[in-house]
């Protein structure tokens, strides 16, 4: 049982009254400071981002320890697992059918969108270099938002908006950078939208993230609802950011106005994840677009 | 319980012989303790879903329910600020929280001046349902009623991990009050 902290009754006694008093002003004054600073931060979520960066540099090593850790525990249980080989080698076969079949999806994507890209602009897409190869260091597991840590930052490169990917798909888009770290918003969060289509089609939609590791896909024309449980959506690279053609998510439910998809590439299950650079299509496009007035004004 | 006699030589903090108790340890490691834990999103758990806990807030609601008078009344704005740092919530959601905290706690201390361990878990079972959802509604998204299922499992996890974060703050206050300190 605690006992009572000596000061509650303070009596006659200026001094403690006094010091009651102060305690709980200051305690106000925080109060309202915290109203005032979160009320800024909600108006321009910007505001503070170089504080967030400096704290997260400064802390970055022990996430990293710990992410090496991770790699490390894993092999740990991986060396137990072997010791029973039928249940280790089925969970092997396993996620490499998963890999598989997104590589499959993936593939009949790109060979889609490369039909498109040649015949529209009698291009091929080439292969991106990647802007940096980094590990996920940590993520806000205990708040709404899904943010995760990146251990690399602008000193290598990396810039706000820039996509980042995972070999399974796409994990997220760079938000803040500091020096050696930087943070991702993931696909899952509330505040994450990605223009999608289906792998197999032209059918595009919205994945928006649900904060619960699943994404909902909003059909972007609506009428008979064309998708079905397994359809894969990938990054359509409409809007300009995210590279056409990068798995997102399957279909794992069928609402009204689109589906349910269960994320591609749980970002909890990569140990490295590759940050690209933004994808300017939209630019190339744009710049084409004046042309073509001015040849119909004529 | 089983009391020592004053004049004995040694009691769970040690020897009395010639040691006394480090102000740094004693003050230090309350402060040290929630903002260590207020580092749990660098663990290596990449989360798709809220499931942790907010350490940071049991820490806080911990020492301060078992050792009142020891944070200052203005510790939460300091030690807030440092949850938010990391948090991924927007900056002030948890200095505002915190300090509101502290503050709820005093009243209610005034009010109930002996407690015991189950009012104890009780108030925390109160605390953390409002701390999760005032954290998710300030936390900058747009956050639907229909997706307080979300908190659920988070909610559950903390209401039952508070025994083991209390346990975990008394082995700390037996190391805070550690004699260390030589005297002559």
């Amino acid at each position: 049982m605690a006992p009572p902290s000596s000061n509650k009754r303070t009596g006659s006694n200026k001094r403690a009254q006094l010091g009651l008093f102060a305690g709980y002003l200051a305690a106000g004054l925080g109060t309202v400071l915290g109203l005032l600073l979160l009320a800024i931060s909600l108006w321009r979520p910007e505001t503070f981002q170089g504080l967030r960066s400096m704290a997260n540099d400064a802390a970055a090593p022990v996430g990293e320890v710990g992410a090496a850790g991770r790699v490390g525990s894993r092999n740990f249980f991986e060396a137990i697992a072997g010791y029973y080989q039928a249940g280790s080698k089925n969970a092997e076969l396993e996620r490499e059918v998963r890999i598989a079949r997104v590589r499959l999806a993936e593939a009949r994507a790109m060979e889609q969108e490369n039909a498109r890209l040649k015949a529209l602009l009698d291009l091929a897409a080439g292969d991106v270099e990647p802007v940096a190869t980094s590990r996920l260091i940590g993520s806000t597991s205990s708040s709404t938002r899904r943010f995760a840590y990146l251990s690399v930052g602008s000193a290598e490169g990396v810039r706000p908006g820039m996509p980042v990917t995972s070999p399974l798909g796409l994990v997220g888009r760079v938000l803040e950078t500091g020096r050696h770290t930087s943070r991702v918003l993931l696909l899952t969060d509330t505040d994450s939208v990605v223009p999608v289509r289906r792998a197999t089609d032209n059918v595009v939609a919205f994945a928006e993230g649900r904060a619960d590791g699943s994404l909902r896909i909003r059909l972007i024309n609506l009428g008979i609802n064309p998708l079905e449980v397994g359809d894969i959506f990938v990054t359509s690279g409409a809007g300009g950011l995210f590279h056409p053609g990068t798995a997102v998510a399957m279909v794992s439910e069928i609402t009204d106005d689109g589906a349910i998809g269960q994320l591609l590439s749980n970002p909890a299950a990569t140990d490295v994840v590759i940050v690209k650079p933004i994808w300017q299509g939209e630019v190339l496009e744009s710049m084409d677009a004046p042309v073509e007035i001015e040849q119909s004004d004529e | 319980m089983e009391r020592l006699a004053p004049s004995a030589r040694r009691d769970a903090y040690g020897s009395k012989i010639n040691r006394s108790h480090s102000p740094i340890l004693a003050y230090g490691v309350p402060w040290l303790s929630i903002m260590l834990a207020s580092l749990t999103p660098l663990l290596p758990i990449i989360a798709p879903a809220p499931i942790l806990p907010p350490f940071g807030y049991l820490m806080l609601l911990g020492w301060r329910m078992s050792r009142p008078g020891l944070l200052p009344m203005w510790a939460g704005f300091p030690l807030g600020l440092f949850n938010d740092l990391y948090s991924g919530q927007p900056l002030g959601s948890g200095i505002l929280l915190f300090s509101l905290t502290m503050i709820a706690l005093d009243l209610l201390e005034t009010r109930f001046p002996w407690r015991d361990f189950w009012q104890d878990w009780l108030t925390a079972s109160v605390f953390i349902p409002v701390y999760l959802l005032a954290s998710a509604l300030f936390s900058g998204a747009p956050f639907a009623l229909d997706q307080v299922y979300l908190l659920v499992p988070q909610l559950l996890l903390s209401i039952i991990l508070f025994p083991i974060v209390v346990k975990m703050i008394s082995l700390l206050d037996r190391l805070r009050l550690t004699r260390v300190k030589r005297i002559g």
